[in-house]
């Protein structure tokens, strides 16, 4: 594999900082409004895996566009290290639930993307292959996106994420649509990926055990308009196991927050 | 089935190939012959010229469907197709046969208003020079119009689908002037065109553009709105959103205006080479018809049948490789 620098340097280069401050949000339905996000508050320090739990429609998607700048929020501020978020930018990247993948292209163009984009294409070729080969799609890379099955689709787009070196990575239920197999698999390769490069990650979910492998803070909102409902910390080392006593316990707890004990 | 079994009946099945006849080539063989036979062999009520070339084409394609039967089987491709098309072959011979019947050697059908095979090609041999020149006319006129016009309607189609105000303030003309067939604008171009020349031009180039224009704004306006939220978050700005996103996204659409506009545009032709021309098809066709050379319209519009077939067939291959991505989803 080339040795491409798309990781290991120190935490604040590689990075983001995060502050939602007070962030609420509404959106106009037929001319009423329809609140999705009331007064949330929290931080997340740089090199932080964090979970959002919340019942399906709470609004958690909402809160990663506006925090990757896709939409500004009604009411607060979001700062990434310190500056407000008032547009998308490459350093904070968003992952999709779909792949969006954009099928009248080859893989490796799609990968590509980014870097076309900004015009810095010509001298990074071998960014596009390295982050391939970091998800293993190398032999595909000619491909077009019909022929991948979901997870590898959901593997090149993560791929496409990590070609900028993003310094915060927003993962809106990127393996929501995969079987069951594909997703432990994806899962082990999320937490590798995180930990070789070190960005932050910031990842929406609704499966409780999921966001327990992954992450090191659980944050669990309400029900529409999102709040924050609980927090919790989680600092066992990876890679986790799913029938571990200690994340077991917390399952429940967690599940019992979101009023869902049996 | 055992190996040996296996090797064994493909062996049979080679065999049987080479022993196998093309059945069909002999019916064809014998229908083209008997239409070479009709046309050299009765005389002609009223005499069309050129019976004795049209006797010999047919017959030499008798004697090649013949020559053919054999072998046809191991002609690979090319043979696939001709097996394919047998059926075809056949019919058309039979058709040949009682059309010269019908025509020149009963006069049942009579001239000047229908013509035998062979009086068409008496208008091939006869006229072929200026039929040629008349192609290259058309050809011409057509593909300056439909380019100019697929240019223009492509470029106003990606702003109305792109730009809002572009869109609020073209899409109303184009609803209004859309409708209205292009042939309704020659009086004005007449006094905007110079020449009918590019008056002609101008109506083909309408006729196709405007398709083109609508299918391609409610393509680009139908994109994904996810690709420009992926395409935003990695850094594009809107010249990229669009050269990269919102073009080749639409593209499936665009190929749809395509294809009406090919068809407007052929429609038109023919009115077009009305204003003036001194060549081309559409005025063949007009000089012929008045002139009562029918068998030279039905010649003329032979051709014109071939080439717009064949424009069709080239853009279907552009399409294809240009959409060659779609293959997932349709």
């Amino acid at each position: 594999m080339p040795s491409v620098p798309l990781a290991s340097r120190s935490p604040e280069l590689v990075s983001s900082a995060i502050d939602i401050r007070a962030v609420s949000h509404q959106f106009s339905l037929s001319g009423s409004k329809l609140p999705v996000i009331d007064a949330i508050d929290f931080s997340v320090v740089p090199g932080e895996f964090v979970a959002l739990l919340g019942p399906s429609g709470c609004g958690k998607s909402t809160l990663l566009r506006l925090i990757a700048g896709l939409e500004l929020p009604s009411n607060g501020s979001i700062l990434a290290d310190g500056l407000p978020v008032i547009r998308p930018d490459p350093s904070r990247i968003l992952v999709f639930q779909d792949p969006t993948l954009f099928p009248w292209t080859t893989v490796w163009k799609n990968v590509a993307t980014g870097l076309e984009a900004r015009g810095v294409l010509k001298q990074s070729h071998a960014r596009v292959d390295a982050a391939l080969s970091l998800v293993g799609l190398s032999e595909f890379a000619a491909a077009y996106p019909h022929q991948l099955s979901g997870g590898m689709a959901q593997r090149a787009s993560l791929a496409r994420a990590l070609v900028n070196d993003p310094k915060l990575l927003l993962l809106d239920e990127p393996l929501g649509k995969l079987d069951s197999l594909t997703r432990l698999t994806l899962q082990a390769e999320l937490v590798r990926l995180w930990q070789r490069n070190g960005f932050t990650a910031i990842l929406v979910t609704h499966d409780v055990e999921e966001a327990l492998l992954l992450s090191s803070r659980i944050v669990v909102l309400s029900e529409r308009p999102a709040r924050v409902k609980a927090e919790f910390q989680f600092g066992k080392p990876y890679p986790r196991h799913r029938d571990d006593p200690e994340l077991v316990a917390l399952r429940r707890r967690i599940l019992d927050t979101l009023g869902l004990a049996t | 089935m055992s190996e040996a079994q296996a090797l064994d009946g493909a062996a049979q099945a080679q065999l049987t190939s080479f022993r196998r006849l093309w059945r069909d080539g002999f019916f064809a063989a014998f229908s083209w012959g008997a239409a070479a036979l009709v046309t050299i062999g009765l005389p002609d009520v009223v005499p069309w010229g050129s019976a004795g070339l049209f006797a010999a084409i047919t017959g030499a394609l008798a004697v090649l469907f013949v020559l053919l039967s054999p072998v046809v089987y191991r002609l690979g491709r090319a043979g696939e197709v001709m097996i394919h098309y047998g059926p075809w072959l056949v019919a058309i011979g039979v058709w040949l046969a009682l059309w010269e019947l019908s025509t020149a050697k009963s006069g049942w059908l009579p001239k000047p208003f229908f013509s035998p095979p062979h009086g068409l090609l008496n208008v091939y041999v006869a006229d072929g020079t200026r039929l040629l020149i008349c192609i290259g006319y058309t050809l011409r006129l057509w593909s300056l119009g439909f380019l100019s016009g697929v240019a223009v309607g492509y470029a106003t189609g990606v702003a109305l689908g792109w730009s809002k105000r572009f869109s609020y303030w073209g899409m109303p003309f184009l609803k209004l002037i859309g409708p209205v067939p292009a042939t309704a604008w020659i009086p004005c171009t007449f006094y905007f065109f110079p020449t009918t020349f590019g008056a002609s031009v101008f109506i083909v180039a309408l006729a196709s553009g405007i398709p083109v224009a609508i299918l391609t704004a409610s393509g680009v306006g139908s994109v994904n709105r996810s690709f420009y939220d992926v395409g935003r978050i990695l850094g594009a700005d809107n010249r990229y959103l669009i050269r990269r996103v919102a073009i080749p996204a639409s593209l499936p659409h665009v190929f749809v205006g395509l294809f009406m506009a090919l068809y407007y545009s052929f429609a038109v032709l023919v009115v077009a080479e009305m204003l003036g021309a001194k060549y081309g098809l559409g005025w063949y066709i007009q000089f012929q018809t008045a002139y009562s050379g029918y068998a030279n319209v039905y010649a003329a519009l032979i051709i014109m049948a071939a080439l717009c077939a064949g424009i069709v067939r080239l853009l279907f291959v552009v399409r294809d490789r240009l959409l060659r991505w779609q293959e997932g989803f349709i």
